[in-house]
């Protein structure tokens, strides 16, 4: 046990120096990036002089070392700064865009898993059928459809035409809350369908692997029933394929919020980060990309504590 | 459950068959329709009786076996005929009929327990779920049960182990759970396919027993699938031999013995290597060659003896090998030496996991020693560097157990012999062919195979490959780990035989690392016996066999079945001690300085 817990520490170590570095490089590559916020913000008319005087006031003209060593004192303390161009810490931005983020994506994987794992250990166990050769061709042309598009198709049939869900936006937080998750019935149907066509085509590749194993036949032998032997014998051994996969597109998912909340309209942590980009407000997108890194260390460091759970040869 | 309350049936008694197999064939789908498999296989199995099939691979033995528990895949594989258990057809039962016969009425054994057994369940889930699904308990009861069934397979610490996970027991010990889930609900038939294959000689030795005992106290019927004539002889009442599919002869197994009447069989059994034939005779002997058509054998030449006065071309002093773990340390090999003159075979032997393997990288340094030091052609190579270490591998070269993985399937075999004399550039592209063609026919393979890949290869004509492969660059020494045990016993012998023609002509050195002792005797010069990491007997193979003297190589020799029906029975192999003793040591552990004593000239055994 003594080993467990020392374990579990010094992953959590690992964590902390994996952190630190990516806010170092989160730092630099805003800075390296060509813009100025002082500039964005006064507009094309601005004089030198003023944009100099803003940024003097903005604490963009202290030499970089110490806007770094300011940086790294504030994310010790758990401040991640004050955005520029909005009046909220970065910290309170985040949070308040948080909501649709987060359950946008915990939908989006919640249907991916829910059509991805019948469908594939189906298709596994009935390998070579046709609802395997449907499955394959279905999948491979799901995987490659561009999730903006099959969701500016679901939008045009079930908002435009037939008016069943909003097509855009999000409710503000004085309505109710299922009428905001309403919102989000037509991109996680998108980002539900693209990504169990990967899931899917995992589950059936890691199925199709442990089918063929000595103890599946062992269980067959035993008398098991087929079900039992593919849900029982079989599904438990290809676990572990199947919650790195998961634990990806979970990962994929937040990286790509930035892409699906401008399509539809989502004022959610990637719409946040692609105003802060446009307007160069700097803390605001080191702060989300320090958040949206720490998710994915998370994320991780949850897979592979499932690894543990689904498999006892595996150790931390 | 007592022997006494439940007298053994001798087959014919006025009872039917358990099991009976009438006319059985069994077709795979290929692209070019269905393609036989077996062909009208019939036998018949007797309460408390035990029958063994007996083959090569690809007779059709397993599929027979997985025929009768219609284990295999129905749209690839279809059966005709009957198959009886009880009086009852198995092959036109329903799927879930059928169920209740597998594991409830038929309980199996496979070869692999290694890969047999799930890795994600307690062996207590395991043994209890076969239980719960013919029995009508509850889970804690069949938890209890299963506790029981540990007990009843002799596994030693069963109340402690039933919630352990499979990667924790050895093989025999797997073997062992998966006899107990076999045997969980009393079948009237237990089928054995392969079961101590891929055991060491000693386990196998116990396994066989264990399932010779169960069978008394339950009054079963065996079915056991084997290519081993030594375990047919230990285990069988009546035997049947299979080829390609059909079933060639049937018979009591001591009367098959005794006056085989197909060449097959008669080849089969003259292919046996057996050990105790040699006696005194100081070198090694080739196997028989038999004659296919006939079945006939002439008795095998007697191979030189080792010229003294020569230097070795290895010698290996104080070897050491230690892998530190976080628990504690492994002494793999601890204080071995040895040394090997030209033209001389060397077996090292013993079981898996006692250091023979790791002794053999060493020596190729595919294996970094911790201490002591290996001399070829008078060079220390144990701290050699990786560019000094090139000439290393142009005077010791290397074969391994398994032709299947040890060829690149990409490479054509002629490419694979030709790249250690390109990698060396010893010869001129144009030489290098002309030498391939050379080394194939000398390994008994037509030049034309050059351009072939491995898999179009016999797992006999791919181990000739390795050879030749391994003879490319003229090595003096050859590692050959495993070298002929994968392989069936008529190529078994073939190879052994290329082997000892080769050394004859070439004065080759041979490292000869086996567990399987009937070859040793026939192969080797001297024998030197390794127990944990350790060699505990050495000497002239004459003297380890004729005069064993350390208690582990007798109990090694005792183990090894002896393809003579009229011997079966005889021997009781020792308890189940294979889990007692653990290479695992305290990191500060330091092992004694052994000493030997000479017992004869040459034959050193280490003492207690």
């Amino acid at each position: 046990m003594n080993r467990v817990i020392r374990a579990f520490l010094r992953r959590l170590m690992g964590m902390a120096v994996v952190l630190l570095i990516v806010a170092t490089l989160v730092f630099i590559i805003v800075r390296v990036t060509p813009g100025d916020p002082a500039a964005v913000m006064l507009g094309s008319d601005a004089t030198p002089e003023d944009i100099a005087q803003l940024r003097e006031k903005m604490g963009l003209n202290a030499p970089l070392i110490v806007q770094y060593g300011q940086f790294m004192a504030g994310l010790l303390r758990g401040d991640l700064g004050r955005s520029i161009f909005l009046d909220q810490s970065v910290g309170q931005a985040l949070l308040s865009r948080a909501e649709p983020t987060f359950f946008l994506t915990l939908f989006s994987i919640l249907i991916a898993t829910v059509i991805a794992l019948p469908v594939g250990i189906l298709s596994a166990v009935r390998r070579g059928s046709g609802f395997d050769q449907v499955v394959v061709t279905v999948t491979m042309v799901a995987a490659s459809v561009p999730s903006f598009w099959l969701g500016l198709i679901l939008i045009q049939v079930f908002a435009v035409q037939l008016g069943w869900f909003p097509a855009s936006g999000y409710g503000g937080p004085d309505t109710p809350f299922l009428y905001r998750l309403a919102h989000l019935v037509l991109p996680a149907v998108t980002l539900g369908v693209v990504n169990s066509a990967l899931i899917t085509r995992f589950t059936r590749a890691a199925m199709l692997d442990v089918l063929g194993d000595d103890y599946v036949r062992t269980a067959r032998a035993k008398g098991a029933s087929e079900s039992r032997v593919v849900l029982k014998h079989a599904f438990r051994n290809a676990m572990v394929p199947i919650i790195t996969v998961i634990g990806l597109s979970v990962a994929m998912l937040v990286a790509g919020a930035v892409v699906t909340e401008t399509v539809f309209g989502l004022p959610g942590v990637g719409n946040l980060v692609v105003s802060a980009v446009l307007r160069r407000d700097y803390p605001v997108i080191q702060g989300a990309l320090l958040v949206v890194a720490a998710i994915y260390v998370l994320i991780n460091f949850i897979v592979d504590m499932l690894y543990v759970a689904a498999d006892p040869r595996v150790r931390i | 459950m007592n022997a006494l309350l439940h007298p053994v049936l001798k087959p014919g008694t006025s009872q039917g068959p358990v099991f009976k197999v009438d006319r059985l064939t069994t077709s795979f789908r290929t692209p070019d329709g269905w393609r036989p498999v077996i062909r009208d296989i019939s036998f018949h199995i007797d309460k408390g009786e035990t029958l063994a099939i007996v083959g090569e691979s690809g007779s059709g033995k397993s599929v027979t076996a997985l025929s009768a528990m219609r284990l295999l895949p129905r749209d690839r594989a279809r059966s005709e005929g009957r198959i009886f258990l009880d009086g009852r057809d198995l092959l036109t039962l329903g799927e879930a009929e059928m169920r209740k016969v597998r594991g409830g009425r038929i309980g199996m054994i496979f070869q692999e327990p290694m890969t047999s057994l799930n890795p994600v369940f307690t062996i207590g889930n395991q043994l209890a779920e076969a239980l719960v699904l013919h029995r009508n308990l509850s889970w804690a009861a069949a938890e209890a049960e299963a506790l029981r069934l540990m007990d009843r397979v002799r596994i030693p610490a069963a109340k402690s182990r039933l919630h352990e996970y499979p990667h924790k027991f050895s093989g025999g010990m797997r073997q062992r759970v998966m006899i107990a889930m076999a045997l969980a609900c009393r079948p009237k038939l237990l089928i054995a396919d392969e079961p101590t294959t891929a055991l060491d000689v000693t386990i196998q030795a116990e396994i066989l027993h264990l399932i010779r005992e169960l069978q008394r106290e339950e009054d079963m019927a065996v079915l056991f699938i084997t290519h081993d004539m030594g375990v047919v002889a230990e285990v069988a009442d009546r035997t049947v031999v299979m080829f390609r599919g059909d079933m060639v002869e049937t018979g009591a197994t001591d009367a098959l013995f005794a006056r085989p009447r197909e060449p097959y069989t008669r080849m089969l059994l003259a292919s046996i290597p057996q050990l105790g034939t040699m006696g005194a005779t100081p070198g090694p002997r080739r196997f028989p060659e038999v004659d296919p058509a006939t079945g006939a054998a002439s008795e095998g030449r007697e191979m030189p003896v080792v010229t003294a006065g020569t230097a070795p071309v290895v010698e290996v002093s104080n070897l050491s090998i230690r892998f530190d773990l976080p628990q504690g340390r492994i002494h793999a090999v601890e204080d071995v030496s040895f040394s090997i003159m030209p033209g001389e075979t060397l077996a090292l032997v013993g079981e898996s996991g006692c250091g023979k393997s790791t002794t053999g990288r060493a020596i190729m340094r595919l294996q970094n020693p911790t201490a002591g030091s290996i001399t070829i052609g008078g060079r220390d190579i144990a701290y050699m560097n990786a560019r000094d270490l090139r000439g290393l591998r142009r005077s010791a070269q290397m074969i391994f157990q398994d032709p299947f993985a040890s060829l690149n399937p990409r490479i054509t075999v002629g490419s694979a012999i030709a790249e250690p004399m390109l990698a060396h550039g010893v010869l001129e592209k144009r030489a290098v062919r002309d030498r391939v063609t050379q080394l194939l026919e000398q390994v008994g393979l037509s030049p034309d195979m050059a351009s072939r890949y491995p898999h179009e290869f016999s797992g006999g004509q791919r181990q000739r490959v390795s050879i030749a492969r391994a003879l490319a660059l003229e090595p003096q020494l050859i590692v050959a780990d495993e070298a002929v045990s994968a392989l069936d016993v008529s190529v078994k012998a073939q190879v052994s035989n290329l082997l000892m023609d080769l050394q004859a002509s070439r004065g080759l050195a041979y490292l000869f690392i086996s567990h399987d002792m009937s070859v040793v005797e026939r192969i080797s010069h001297r024998v030197a016996v390794m127990y944990f990491g350790e060699i505990v007997e050495i000497g002239p193979r004459a003297a380890v066999f004729g005069n064993p003297r350390h208690p582990y190589t007798r109990r090694l020799i005792s183990a090894v079945p002896i393809p003579d029906p009229a011997r079966r029975g005889t021997r009781i192999p020792a308890l189940a001690s294979e889990e007692a003793r653990s290479p695992l040591r305290p990191l500060d552990y330091v092992p004694p300085k052994r000493r030997y004593d000479e017992v004869s000239p040459g034959h050193l055994v280490q003492l207690p």
